[in-house]
């Protein structure tokens, strides 16, 4: 497997392990039969889906740096972000910001107000709904971040 | 400790507290708030047992308790619970909607006597509260003073709060809140309810009920460092053991026995409603260690790309130095 496809699948599988682990976060599994599944039951612990979270958050934070990062100093020159692109990296970047500050939330001390935690928390919700969305769009319309000039 | 001094405490950390609640709304990150947690140390020794505070604190509540309407909506799918708290208001045994403060009677023996010691139980209001830092919709919520409170008017009820509360304390009542507004089959079932400290009271610079109305000033509140030390003097002075201080990685209400509180676990009648008196690790702690690694990941996934880039340029220059020497071959 060549170094391209490894972080494309590595990629996948973090982004698919946050949702799950991040629609965890919401009481739904238990309700609606999902943790009932032989295997799945952790999705009803609210801890360890915490806990998930996090270390794919950590997972995720590092792919998009290096992915980012490459793209930057090996790949400008050769590809143009595409206008799928600039949303999904606006969408990845609202995800991560508010990711980030929700982990800051969590330290002990009152650090935000607690309307604006209510906003951090929608705003997250909303951006990981609208990646979901507009990865689904680019797959069907067979939509590229990324292209030659 | 006289009422007068924990009054005066108080009021200290009651008018911080004030100021603070006064200009919330904003990120609290862009100014410079005070940050005086407010404790309660309660002294069992002290305690009669005569629910007083149980009677104040539903007297001066209930305007928060539930009103729910009925019939409920049909949930779906058919398992989801209905916690229904409305018919058995006056149940005072145990945390209810309508009961956010209950007493807990054990039988112990000390120096090979038996007595009853009776305890006040009600929500711990911890330091770093996993009821308001795993809420997933910013339902519940920290005041500046330590305070936890769950806002009635958005909270869904989904009860996340009491599965990771190490006590288990809040309570649902079905058929109240705006999920019935939203998706009332399909998400949400009513809202969580637990004791607020009486935070508009306090807001005010007045106590919370249960400490004005007992009889035996059980309750002493005030500023969380003054109070640690009142309860570490206390506990020394009377050879007595203190529970709260650590537990759960602190929390801002803190009980002085005269008896070993695995002792005491033992005693006291634990399950719904019933909260336990066991040690509690710090339960946000790991996520915590977990988040550190977080803030380096992105600087490792710039050094990989970096690393990358610089063998990608040593493998150029390699192969324009050897250009030139295979050509003359």
């Amino acid at each position: 497997m060549n170094q391209n496809k490894l972080i494309s699948y590595s990629y996948i599988f973090t982004f698919f392990m946050m949702t799950i682990s991040g629609f965890g976060q919401m009481p739904i599994f238990k309700r609606y039969y999902m943790a009932d599944i032989p295997g799945l039951e952790w999705l009803a612990k609210y801890y360890i889906t915490h806990y998930l979270h996090y270390l794919f958050a950590i997972m995720f934070l590092s792919l998009i740096s290096y992915i980012s990062m490459e793209y930057f100093l090996t790949k400008r020159e050769k590809l143009i972000i595409t206008t799928s692109g600039y949303v999904g990296s606006l969408l990845l970047s609202t995800l991560s910001l508010t990711g980030i500050l929700l982990v800051i939330r969590n330290f002990s001390g009152h650090l935000f107000s607690s309307s604006f935690i209510v906003y951090l928390d929608l705003i997250h919700l909303g951006a990981v709904i609208l990646i979901l969305m507009t990865g689904l769009f680019c797959m069907v319309f067979n939509k590229k971040w990324l292209e030659k000039p | 400790m006289s009422k007068e001094i924990s009054r005066r405490t108080f009021l200290k950390g009651g008018i911080a507290s004030a100021c603070t609640l006064a200009i919330s709304g904003t990120p609290a990150a862009a100014e410079k708030k005070p940050d005086i947690q407010l404790l309660t140390l309660i002294d069992i020794s002290k305690c009669i047992g005569c629910e007083a505070c149980v009677d104040a604190c539903r007297e001066v509540n209930a305007e928060k308790f539930p009103d729910p309407k009925k019939p409920f909506p049909k949930m779906f799918p058919k398992r989801v619970p209905v916690a229904d708290w409305s018919d058995k208001q006056n149940v005072s045994d145990r945390l209810t909607p309508y009961n956010w403060l209950f007493i807990q009677n054990a039988s112990v023996e000390i120096d090979g006597e038996e007595i009853d010691l009776t305890i006040p139980r009600r929500c711990m209001h911890c330091v770093n509260p996993p009821c308001v830092k795993l809420c997933p919709f910013g339902s519940a919520r920290q005041l500046e003073n330590g305070i936890s409170i769950i806002k009635s008017d958005i909270c869904l009820g989904g009860s996340k709060c009491k599965a990771v509360c190490p006590w288990h304390i809040p309570e649902r009542q079905t058929g109240v809140g705006i999920y019935l507004d939203i998706l009332p089959s399909l998400a949400g079932n009513g809202v969580m309810y637990k004791c607020d400290r009486c935070y508009n009271k306090i807001a005010k610079g007045e106590l919370p009920a249960c400490i004005e109305e007992c009889p035996e000033n059980v309750q002493t509140i005030g500023p969380r460092d003054e109070i640690i030390k009142q309860a570490q003097n206390l506990a020394k002075e009377t050879k007595g053991y203190i529970y709260g201080e650590k537990e759960n990685g602190g929390t801002n209400t803190i009980y002085i026995s005269p008896v070993p509180f695995d002792k005491l676990n033992n005693a006291i009648e634990k399950g719904n409603g019933k909260p336990h008196l066991k040690p509690v690790k710090d339960t946000m702690e790991n996520a915590n260690n977990l988040a550190a690694a977080m803030f380096i990941a992105p600087f490792a996934g710039v050094a990989a790309a970096a690393g990358k880039y610089y063998q990608i340029v040593k493998t150029g220059e390699k192969n324009d130095e050897g250009g030139p020497s295979n050509e003359s071959e």
